[in-house]
């Protein structure tokens, strides 16, 4: 087992220990080991095909819905392990939550995207709950203040940055501990990217938030912590600033130097 | 710009022409072939609608009828039923008829003159009559002429035709020249064709019989194929691991999906009928065997619908927590149900306008009732028109033709709702 890097002093949310993982015959990630400080934003970054995606997605199982997909090692939070196929991952995701790269609001009201996750856990009690959630979270997401009187419109009239949100919305409705963000800007132009930046920050004293990303500038501009992968492995793991001004590897410093990505 | 430069776009020039030129040859190819197609397609439209409109109409001729209402009517004044039953209306029909032409005497001559009235006018006039009590004292009653007569009246046999190779001789000609002159012949909209079952005399032969059992067989193959089929389709697509035998399951559906249908009759006649004892010639199985048939194409078009929702929305309910059959109920199916709705019912158009399997069921009886449930006898609607397209009488060509215009309004009102439903319940995602 080697050992992983330990960049700060906040407690630990998540340690992943040893994770492989395959596509049929395809090694995707290679002995991969960190901990995740918890309150904190935590970015994975590396070029095209690095297995950032794939690692984020270990984190709340969404590689079970990949056939042929198979994940080894261990993944503890708290008390229990992700990883294991005895733990549901309809469980895992509760505890778990996600941000996919297109904004993909379900084609129904704005309303009723918010309170889905609610529901389905039956954490709603009654009306004037849900519609308590709904406020709440838009709130937390930052949209309410668009989106308050149009409640019961169809959610994809809105526009990509405020379907971005929705989707976070939707995703902290449930109040998970940790959220996965696999590029959520990725699909967004310039001004709803700095609204989600911002928003991240403000959710970042409630929740554990995992950030995959493409600019590098993002990375920098968002969070405490930094992991940057190469071909599947973990090259580097540490504070954002310092792999930023100082990195410790080669590589690393070609990729954030643009030489290679 | 150097002269290689301006050869190579010279070059290039002159080979667009040609391209262009293919290009236009591929459009007009093209053109030629849809008008080609919709040639055919009106040419065979026109000759069904020319051969089959005239069955809208059937002669009728007024005939002076005297009912002697004592020997019908109980004692309280209404017409008893028992009474009717036993009553010659037929040769009531007859006699009234032959009363017209009292010069005609002998028993061949007779039975010539009377052979231009149908030969179900009697019955026809019993139901009529004892619908309606009022018409017990009335003095003249419109009768349906004879197949052979409303053939004639329709302008489908020659006169000049040497007369043994006509149905109708020169005798009866003269005596319809009579009546027509004397304005006791006129047509009438044909209307038991719409509401009568078949018959062996073509004026009172009518579909009703084929349309209902064709709907009872339907709602059977509705009832059995869409639940088994939608249920298979998301087993496939969510739960069955990858694997030989998923493989060998679809690659079985696809086959099941190109096999000729007259093989599904052949197994409803052998598991059906002769294993289970299930009812001869009834809608039932007819559904079952249809039910086989359309379940491949449900399937298939499910598989589709659900394929065709993007994986997105999925990844979404799951990423919150959804169990793999809610992502599916919640999200995946309501925008598949217009690709699987639009899917059933042209599987079920399809099954509607099969004739084979139902052939070898004995749905091809001759069935003189309406069916009343799934286990009555029937015959279904393209049935009918292979039956009557095989029978002698000229009447019964024209009525075949009548049938297959039905058969068209239905698939066709079929295929628009299906287009409907598609356009109304396609949200929009995306």
């Amino acid at each position: 087992m080697t050992t992983p890097p330990t960049p700060n002093l906040s407690p630990t949310k998540i340690s992943a220990r040893d994770i492989n993982v395959f596509y049929g015959q395809n090694q995707a990630i290679t002995s991969v080991s960190l901990d995740i400080p918890a309150q904190s934003i935590t970015a994975f970054i590396g070029p095209s095909g690095c297995g950032k995606s794939t690692f984020l997605r270990c984190f709340n199982r969404m590689n079970d819905v990949i056939p042929q997909c198979r994940v080894e090692g261990v993944i503890r939070m708290g008390d229990i392990d992700i990883n294991d196929k005895s733990n549901d991952p309809v469980l895992i995701r509760a505890r778990v939550g996600m941000v996919f790269q297109k904004p993909n609001p379900f084609p129904k009201s704005v309303f009723d995207n918010v309170i889905y996750g609610p529901s389905i856990h039956g954490m709603v009690t009654d009306k004037t709950h849900a519609a308590h959630i709904v406020e709440d979270s838009l709130k937390r997401a930052g949209l309410w203040n668009e989106v308050h009187n149009r409640l019961h419109d169809q959610a994809t009239s809105l526009s990509g940055g405020q379907q971005q949100r929705l989707c976070i919305a939707r995703a902290i409705a449930i109040s998970p501990e940790v959220l996965l963000m696999d590029e959520p800007c990725s699909a967004l132009d310039p001004i709803a990217t700095s609204v989600i930046e911002e928003l991240m920050h403000e959710l970042q004293e409630k929740y554990t938030i995992i950030i995959v990303t493409h600019s590098m500038q993002q990375a920098a501009r968002v969070s405490q912590n930094t992991a940057y992968f190469h071909l599947g492995h973990l090259i580097e793991f540490g504070d954002t600033k310092q792999i930023f001004t100082r990195p410790q590897h080669d590589q690393t410093e070609a990729y954030i130097s643009g030489k290679i990505g | 710009m150097t002269s290689v430069g301006e050869n190579r776009f010279q070059h290039i020039a002159k080979t667009l022409r040609r391209r262009h030129r293919q290009e236009r040859r591929l459009k007009y190819a093209g053109c030629v072939a849809i008008i080609l197609a919709a040639g055919f397609l009106l040419t065979m439209l026109t000759i069904i609608t020319s051969n089959g409109i005239t069955a809208l109409k059937q002669a009728e001729m007024l005939v002076d009828i005297t009912i002697p209402q004592a020997e019908l009517l109980a004692e309280d004044g209404s017409i008893d039923l028992d009474k009717s039953r036993q009553f010659n209306w037929g040769g009531l029909v007859k006699r009234g008829f032959a009363a017209q032409f009292p010069e005609v005497t002998g028993l061949s001559q007779r039975r010539a003159l009377t052979a231009l009235v149908s030969e179900n006018a009697g019955y026809e006039l019993r139901l009529r009559v004892e619908a309606d009590p009022a018409l017990l004292s009335q003095s003249q009653f419109w009768v349906k002429t004879s197949d052979e007569v409303d053939v004639y009246l329709k302008g489908r046999i020659d006169r000049s035709l040497p007369e043994d190779l006509r149905p109708i001789k020169n005798v009866q000609f003269n005596w319809l020249d009579i009546l027509e002159g004397d304005g006791r012949i006129r047509q009438a909209f044909n209307t038991s064709f719409f509401t009568a079952a078949d018959s062996r005399e073509p004026e009172s032969a009518g579909i009703l019989g084929a349309v209902v059992g064709s709907g009872l067989a339907l709602m059977v193959t509705v009832i059995l194929a869409l639940p088994l089929a939608v249920m298979s389709a998301i087993y496939l697509e969510y739960f069955a691991r990858p694997g030989v035998i998923t493989d060998l399951i679809e690659v079985n559906i696809n086959n099941l999906a190109a096999v000729p249908s007259i093989v599904f009759g052949l197994l409803g006649l052998a598991v059906f009928l002769n294993f289970f004892d299930l009812p001869r010639s009834a809608p039932l199985v007819g559904g079952m065997v249809l039910a086989l048939m359309t379940l491949p194409t449900i399937i298939i078009a499910t598989r589709v619908s659900i394929r065709a929702v993007p994986h997105s929305l999925r990844d979404a309910a799951l990423g919150l927590g959804a169990s793999p059959m809610q992502a599916a109920l919640d999200h995946v199916l309501p925008l598949a149900l217009p690709g699987i709705l639009t899917g059933t019912i042209i599987g079920l158009a399809q099954a509607l306008g099969e004739t084979a399997p139902l052939i070898m069921i004995g749905m091809v009886a001759f069935i003189v009732d309406v069916p009343a449930s799934i286990t009555d006898p029937a015959t279904a609607l393209p049935v009918q028109i292979f039956i009557w397209s095989d029978s002698a009488e000229r009447a019964f060509y024209e009525r075949a033709s009548l049938a297959i215009m039905v058969l068209l309004l239905f698939l066709i009102s079929m295929n628009l709702l299906a287009v409907i439903l598609r356009q109304k319940f396609e949200k929009k995602w995306q």
